[in-house]
């Protein structure tokens, strides 16, 4: 019996093991763009973001003074000064390329016949002769130095300020909200068509509903495109809210109708046995009870239109007054890929939208997405 | 401001639209056919013959005008040249078929295939089985599921931070040339690494994916029956025989599921590559393929169409088997 217990507790372990490594692996890159945001550019390009908690480490070096600077001491020429700038500490120096972190802090190397170099742990150099120094150039010393943590909102401040960011956070806000608003309501009228009135045709809808479902949207931008330009709609919100309006539909429409075909069906019937009409059922039993599929629809759509960068692309185009936030970074990685701290913080502000809305409606995502595929088996 | 206002107005415009439409034509219908006086009953019949067709009026309108139409249309187009002025019949395929970018393409997206479903399933079978285990679970389950909600660009940011690549000796800035590193490998610009950069490409996918293909397939975990598993138990069944002869054959069907939901988006991935390589160093895919067509240099409308056909053909399998599974499950 022991040793079923001690095995029952190792697996455990082995779980709880299992399952950590896996969360962290699928944490750890968020974090880090997270963690990038917060840091000033040189530290992104010196030194991982994983390393940011330790303080960075940095190699440089530096010239001593020259023939210039020697001053008399005690009988020896001497040449003074420090190694090091602002907080940093060190670590090791050298004095050759090869070797750069030869030496520990305070050791005393003879660098010359006859001439003692010394970098105390503050930085401060010191370098004696017994003869006077002849160089018109300085001695390199070659400092691994490191700088304590540091972070830093400023990037927020300066994306937030100027970059076009603001102007792309609300071009994606007029985008995502009426096309996750109208596409609701069309859908659900349509939903509870589909799922309670009697009709010749309605399997056939419903079968063309799942199959739309997939069609690939690749499918319908050049003619969409087409069929904008000829209505007069061109490039603008009215193209992109009905192309989104379009694509977002079928989902809705399935969801939706799953959804209200497990409502009662007394209620509906005691309702039509009272003479409510069809539009007082839809309007006070069905839409008040479906309110879980709305919102799993409402989520989807939502993440899916502010996520979306093709069709942004495609049917509104590219000027910096139309660019939403996808479209933006995207530029950003292109013609700016050496701003880390501007795309990080960028994408940072881009994501932290959805991901909220993610953790405050996880369940009806959750729900939406079991309604929409567990039935599929 | 003003696109504040304008947002705000169109809601309440199309709000209105929606609402008027629905009210208006319901109320029409209820005025000509009333359901009262002497033709009572045949006015309720025929209203009743109308009324869903004004229900689904304007998501037939829009299904009709986005998605239908479309495809018919792509198809026609695709017989034609680069602006449309000629006919040209299937040229468009036939230059498809001996066209390098397009055959790579394709051999991509088939790699995706493979890759991308197989192991958002696996990492989500796994993820579901260890999470429903254990006490932090839906912590555990939360943070999994997490990028789900992260654009593909997002994405591509986030994993560029991971991907980065410094020479030989200097300090990587980058995780997985840094745990290279620190191993005593070579750094390696990992997204023109030929042929890896694939996988390289399909790991963010994956990373997006699995919390998808675990949410589903720990419900379906949670809904196979007690007894089964501790009949097993009591047999003597080992935990792995319990998960893989027990568990996993109960939940096949949700499987599927997961695997042709995932194999849709894989088709037609376009913003991972389009972001991290545009299709360069030989990671072409196809809905690139045709967004280049499209939109680069002068359009060319023909060959984008028959691209997107081709996409269109390849979904085609998997619309089929969705309304079939959907039709016996009504019945």
């Amino acid at each position: 019996m022991e040793g079923m217990a001690g095995q029952k507790s190792s697996l455990a372990w082995a779980v709880n093991l299992a399952a950590f490594l896996l969360v962290l692996l699928w944490t750890i890159p968020t974090l880090g763009l997270f963690v990038s945001s917060f840091r000033d550019r040189d530290q992104i390009a010196t030194s991982g973001w994983w390393q940011s908690f330790s303080g960075s480490v940095q190699t440089g070096f530096v010239r001593s003074g020259t023939t210039d600077d020697q001053i008399q001491r005690d009988g020896l020429y001497v040449i003074e000064g420090s190694a090091l700038e602002g907080t940093q500490e060190l670590v090791s120096w050298g004095t050759n390329a090869r070797a750069p972190d030869a030496n520990a802090p305070g050791d005393t190397v003879e660098i010359d016949p006859g001439v003692n170099l010394t970098v105390a742990e503050d930085g401060s150099y010191l370098m004696t002769s017994a003869q006077p120094f002849e160089m018109r150039r300085g001695e390199r010393i070659f400092t691994t130095t490191k700088s304590p943590p540091s972070f830093t909102t400023d990037n927020y401040a300066r994306v937030m300020t100027a970059g076009g960011l603001g102007r792309a956070f609300m071009n994606t806000m007029t985008v995502t909200i009426p096309a996750t608003v109208i596409p609701i309501l069309i859908a659900a009228f349509a939903a509870y068509a589909l799922a309670w009135m009697q009709f010749p045709g309605r399997a056939v809808l419903t079968a063309c509903v799942v199959g739309l479902l997939v069609v690939p949207l690749q499918v319908a931008l050049i003619p969409l495109l087409r069929l904008h330009n000829d209505l007069g709609i061109g490039k603008g919100y009215l193209g992109i809210w009905l192309a989104h309006t379009g694509f977002g539909l079928p989902l809705a429409v399935y969801l939706l109708r799953n959804y209200m075909v497990g409502l009662p069906r007394e209620v509906i019937e005691s309702a039509r046995v009272d003479g409510a009409t069809e539009f007082q059922i839809f309007r006070r039993i069905i839409l008040p009870l479906s309110f879980p599929a709305l919102a799993s629809f409402a989520i989807f759509q939502f993440l899916w239109v502010w996520n979306d960068l093709l069709v942004a692309t495609v049917f509104l185009g590219n000027t910096r007054e139309q660019l939403v936030m996808t479209g933006l970074l995207r530029e950003l990685m292109g013609s700016r890929g050496g701003e880390w701290e501007i795309l990080a913080t960028s994408a940072f502000i881009s994501i932290a939208v959805p991901l909220v809305v993610f953790f405050a409606m996880q369940k009806y995502l959750v729900r939406g997405l079991l309604a929409g595929s567990v039935k599929g088996g | 401001m003003e696109l504040l206002w304008l947002a705000v107005s169109t809601i309440a415009i199309g709000v209105f639209g929606c609402v008027a439409w629905f009210w208006g034509s319901n109320w029409l219908l209820d005025r000509i056919y009333p359901a009262k006086g002497e033709n009572a009953g045949d006015n309720i019949r025929r209203a009743g013959q109308i009324r869903p067709w004004l229900f689904l009026g304007p998501a037939i309108l829009f299904l009709g005008m986005y998605l239908v139409y479309p495809v018919f249309d792509s198809l026609w187009r695709s017989l034609f040249n680069s602006d449309g002025s000629q006919f040209v019949g299937v040229d468009n395929y036939v230059w498809l078929v001996g066209d390098d970018k397009f055959r790579e393409s394709m051999l991509n997206n088939m790699l995706w295939l493979l890759v991308v479903p197989a192991l958002s399933t696996l990492f989500g079978l796994l993820a579901a089985q260890l999470t429903d285990r254990i006490k932090w679970g839906n912590i555990g389950k939360s943070l999994i599921f997490m990028p789900m909600a992260i654009s593909f660009v997002g994405a591509g940011v986030i994993w560029k931070f991971i991907y980065e690549y410094r020479a030989s000796g200097e300090t990587q800035i980058g995780l997985l040339n840094w745990i290279v590193t620190q191993f005593g490998g070579e750094p390696q610009i990992w997204l023109t690494l030929p042929g890896w950069n694939n996988f390289f490409l399909m790991m963010v996918l994956v990373w997006i994916q699995t919390g998808f293909a675990m949410v589903i397939l720990s419900a379906a975990l949670r809904g196979i029956p007690e007894e089964t598993i501790e009949a097993a138990v009591l047999d003597g069944a080992s935990p792995l025989q319990v998960f893989f002869k027990i568990k996993v054959p109960q939940i096949m069907g949700t499987i599927a599921v997961v695997w042709t939901t995932i194999t849709i988006v894989v088709l037609k991935v376009f913003d991972i590559v389009f972001v991290m390589t545009n299709g360069q160093w030989g990671t072409q895919v196809l809905a690139n393929l045709m967004y280049d067509w499209m939109f680069r240099g002068t359009p060319d409308y023909g060959r984008g169409s028959a691209i997107a056909i081709v996409l269109m053909i390849l979904v085609t399998p998997i619309m089929v088997w969705n309304i079939w599974n959907a039709r016996k499950e009504a019945r």
